[in-house]
């Protein structure tokens, strides 16, 4: 039984919740099959997601980490299994769907146009027309109130960009990460889903996206955070499913197991039935 | 440079100073220069290649080109004056017939595009030599003269003060305007930018980007097929050989005028400002009576500024 | 600019095209017919297509094979290099030719080492045999000759609407005007547009309608008082009388140009052109077609230059100047009538 305390612990204590068994299910899946000719990257994976949770996804390559993701959120649909959204049963066919349900997805890439402006970006492919007179009659674009809104929403966020109507290409990577971020947040009803939000981010752009990712928690929206950074992970999440072989391997507590340990279990070395209950979220 | 940018956006603002320079430099030089006949001329005579690089300004601003703007304004202009002479069609009636085939061009490039997945200059460089093809067998290489005088009305005149001013004129600038509207004032607009800038960004988004390539590149035929009738109503008749320079003048137009080739960047009036500062050269240059083959020189050269003036001032703000 | 894939496929498609042409040629080799070969720039251009009946006349009158062939569109050199290699390979002893450029002279020469006579006909180009052409030297100084004719001694205020910077016809035909004008000239083998004085406005129209049209504007513009304009082509005169037309100017200046095609004729008559000289293609490709026969038949070569002949044509005759009518010119002209 690993006794150590890695310092990811301690600060954990005081920025994170604990794990709310009693908290309601807002994202379930049972038994997601996914298979792509030969390979089988899900076999019978199960996932719940609780409110006002962050809940960290890791697994090694090939788990069936980006596939479940995919399932999550509507990029593939599962061959077998269900999903089920605030306890009624879901099937999303397009990521639209799934964003039409309140699912927010922050991709890797970003998705953003780097030459419109943050505003533009914010409400890109859901821009807000003009409610009243010619404007309204022409469907034109009402700018004023998209900025005003941009602003309010980074605000909310506690996102230090000065200008909305700056280029996002003209943005840190770690701001850009925040604006989409911020979108994703601004939209979400239900769930937002972030891929790799740190990677290629320094350390002190990383600390700033996890401060705001866990404000996006403390508005209300339980975030799914797809990492390949431990400290970070341990850093932010409540709780941490580990993908193993198209499974669930486990969902720990960060708080009470070790670093070492979540990636014995992620490779393989070790179980869940040889992790002490304490551990286990 | 995107129009909401609050940053003075000096790449827009290129064209129309390097317009104003021209201008001035010219006035310098001739008299004859800064009258209104003189002006209402050139813009006459660049009215054909100020309409054609609408259409290539928006499929340019998609990240895409269109080589075949000008053999498919050429099919247009034999089909609609063949149509109202050799069948004796009712010239309005012959006039659409003719933007349909051009915006039916512009279809079919936009499905290629989108369909079957090929760059957009492999697939207009095909439909530029059908387009040219057909004409040349349609028209037997023949023009189409003795038009009705309803195909030409757009060469018509109306006084402004002292100036003559033409429809066709009038025409070219109330598309411009009508285009630069719908991009900076519609939800379209800024879907056919962000295509451009970042066209996976624009699908996770939800924007239907098959769909906006597609309608971007008939749209643009059909501003082939009124570039046509503007050709037609300036020359007086149907003419199988026109546009054969016309598709790169129009590429020309649409760098001068700022738009970066890469797709996402650039207003369409500097497209109009473009055209002009090409017909200015050409006209001042004739009235300093300097050989032809320096607006050549000229020309190439400022394609170059053009293009480098756009690269730095995007990298000013960083 | 082509990518490599247009160029092959353009390729095969003209070797598909000619092998059935091979066929044909190869049948009529073994019955003792000569094989004549004709490579025009275009197919469509309606002076080449005149040139191809006078050929395909020609040759039935004379009991010939015609084989014909044509580049993609001008300057399509590589076209007229494969058109040759097949047309050769088919049996053709006598390939006539309007060459699109001189990158044909070194397929041209591999055939003439293999016995084959090449003729250009219209175009010059290195390394021909013979050419058959209108004399563009002389076609300008005709209508120059009228032009200082019917000025009956008023000054000249001159524009001259060219082709392009350096292409030799439109310098030959230009230079033949300012001679027959009677102002200084360089001579037929200059590439150079010669200027002087009495031209006030010299400007490009690439031979096309709309751009002769800007180009005689902007002239207008920098000469409103203008008596003559020489236009390089019949299509650069229609340009130019439509900006003359549109400034109110079109009587009183005199309008010439090259070409006795039968819309320019039809120009004529109706006033636009003044005066135009005619050329031949017809009597080009009948000119190729006997020589063909003849070097089939006698072993004997065509060499050196035939001028196939220029006529000035105008509505209005002028004293001192041998023109002939509307009627001839619609005769003899080319095109659709």
């Amino acid at each position: 039984m690993n006794t150590t305390t890695s310092p990811n612990q301690l600060t954990n204590q005081f920025t994170s919740h604990s794990p709310d068994a009693s908290a309601p299910l807002v994202m379930q899946a049972r038994g997601l099959v996914k298979r792509y000719g030969q390979v089988t990257a899900l076999d019978g994976t199960d996932f719940e997601l609780r409110a006002g949770e962050i809940l960290a996804v890791i697994g090694d390559n090939g788990a069936g980490k980006s596939s479940l993701i995919k399932a999550l959120s509507g990029a593939t649909v599962p061959d077998e299994g269900e999903l089920l959204l605030d306890g009624k049963p879901v099937r999303f066919k397009s990521p639209i769907d799934a964003r039409r349900a309140g699912i927010e997805t922050v991709y890797q890439d970003l998705a953003v146009a780097p030459a419109m402006s943050i505003a533009e970006n914010l409400f890109l492919g859901r821009e807000l027309i003009k409610t009243a007179g010619i404007g309204k009659l022409l469907h034109l674009l009402d700018k004023k109130r998209m900025l005003e809104q941009a602003i309010a929403r980074m605000q909310e966020l506690k996102v230090g960009i000065r200008s909305m109507t700056q280029a996002v290409e003209t943005l840190s990577g770690g701001q850009r990460q925040c604006v989409a971020v911020a979108r994703a947040a601004a939209f979400a009803q239900h769930v937002v889903i972030m891929d790799e939000p740190t990677a290629a981010l320094g350390v002190k752009e990383g600390n700033m996206v996890l401060e705001l990712i866990r404000r996006v928690r403390d508005k209300g929206l339980p975030v799914i955070l797809i990492s390949h950074n431990m400290p970070h992970v341990f850093e932010v999440a409540d709780r941490i499913h580990i993908q193993r072989l198209g499974r669930r391997a486990a969902v720990v507590n960060p708080r009470t197991i070790s670093m070492s340990d979540t990636v014995a279990v992620m490779t393989g070395a070790k179980t869940a039935e040889e992790l002490p209950q304490a551990a286990l979220a | 440079m995107n129009s909401t940018s609050r940053h003075i956006p000096w790449g827009a603002l290129g064209p129309w100073l390097a317009l104003l320079a021209t201008c001035i430099f010219f006035t310098l030089q001739s008299d004859r220069f800064l009258t209104g006949e003189n002006l209402s001329l050139v813009l006459q005579q660049v009215m054909v290649v100020g309409v054609l690089a609408i259409g290539q300004t928006l499929i340019i601003l998609t990240a895409g080109i269109d080589l075949s703007c000008g053999m498919v304004m050429a099919l247009g202009s034999v089909i609609m004056t063949k149509f109202a002479v050799n069948y004796g069609i009712n010239p309005y009636l012959a006039i659409v017939c003719g933007l349909a085939v051009t915006t039916g061009f512009g279809l079919l490039n936009g499905l290629l595009v989108t369909r079957v997945k090929l760059p957009p200059f492999i697939v207009t460089l095909g439909t530029l030599n059908i387009a040219f093809a057909i004409t040349q067998i349609y028209s037997g290489a023949q023009i189409i003269p003795n038009l009705p005088d309803a195909m030409t009305a757009l060469g018509n005149t109306f006084s402004l003060g002292s100036t003559e001013v033409s429809l066709g004129t009038v025409t070219m600038i109330a598309l411009y305007a009508l285009a630069w509207f719908v991009l900076r004032d519609t939800a379209p607009g800024r879907h056919l930018y962000a295509v451009g800038n970042n066209a996976e960004a624009a699908r996770l988004t939800g924007i239907r980007v098959d769909r906006v390539l597609v309608t971007v590149y008939a749209l643009a035929g059909l501003f082939y097929g009124i570039a046509a009738l503007l050709s037609v109503a300036r020359t007086g008749v149907g003419d199988p050989n026109a546009g054969q320079t016309e598709n790169l003048d129009a590429i020309t137009a649409v760098v001068l005028g700022g738009t970066s080739l890469f797709g996402g960047r650039g207003i369409i009036l500097g497209s109009l400002v473009g055209a002009v500062i090409v017909g200015v050269f050409r006209n001042g240059l004739t009235l300093m009576g300097v050989a032809s083959v320096y607006q050549t020189l000229i020309t190439g050269i400022l394609v170059i500024l053009a293009v480098a003036a756009d690269q730095m001032s995007r990298k000013g703000p960083r | 600019m082509k990518p490599a894939i247009a160029q092959t496929v353009a390729r095969t498609a003209t070797r598909l095209a000619l092998s059935s042409l091979a066929l044909a040629a190869a049948s009529a080799f073994a019955a003792g017919e000569p094989v004549i070969g004709l490579i025009t720039k275009t197919e469509t251009n309606p002076f080449f297509v005149k040139m191809k009946e006078g050929a395909e006349a020609e040759a039935k009158k004379l009991g010939a094979k015609l084989l014909t062939a044509a580049g993609k569109s001008d300057g399509d050199t590589a076209g007229q290099i494969t058109a040759l290699e097949n047309m050769a390979a088919a049996g053709a002893k006598t390939i006539l030719i309007t060459a699109s450029g001189d990158a044909i002279s070194p397929t041209v020469r591999k055939l003439q080492a293999k016995g084959v006579q090449v003729i250009a006909l219209d175009s010059p180009f290195a390394g021909a045999d013979a050419l058959f052409a209108t004399d563009n030297y002389q076609a300008g100084v005709l209508v120059g000759q009228y032009a200082r004719a019917a000025l009956a001694g008023k000054p000249a205020r001159i524009v001259t609407l060219d082709l392009l910077p350096g292409h030799p016809v439109g310098a030959q035909r230009h230079n033949g005007f300012m001679k027959g004008f009677g102002l200084p000239a360089a001579d037929a083998k200059s590439n150079e547009l010669s200027r002087d004085p009495a031209v006030v406005c010299m400007a490009d129209s690439f031979g096309d309608r709309a751009k002769s049209q800007t180009a005689m504007e902007n002239c207008l513009q920098k000469n409103p008082e203008i008596n003559v304009v020489y236009t390089i082509n019949e299509p650069a005169a229609a340009g130019a009388f439509n900006a003359l037309k549109k400034a109110g100017k079109e009587k009183g200046v005199l309008i010439l140009s090259v070409d006795g095609g039968c819309q320019g004729i039809k120009d004529a008559a109706a006033g636009m052109i003044t005066a135009t000289s005619q050329q031949y293609p017809l009597k080009m490709a009948a000119l190729g077609v006997a020589a063909g026969v003849k070097y089939a038949r006698d072993g004997q070569k065509s060499s050196g230059y035939t001028d196939t002949g220029v006529t000035l044509i105008s509505a209005r005759p002028v004293s001192g100047v041998d023109s002939k009518d509307i009627n001839t010119g619609m005769d003899l002209c080319w095109g659709a009538k």
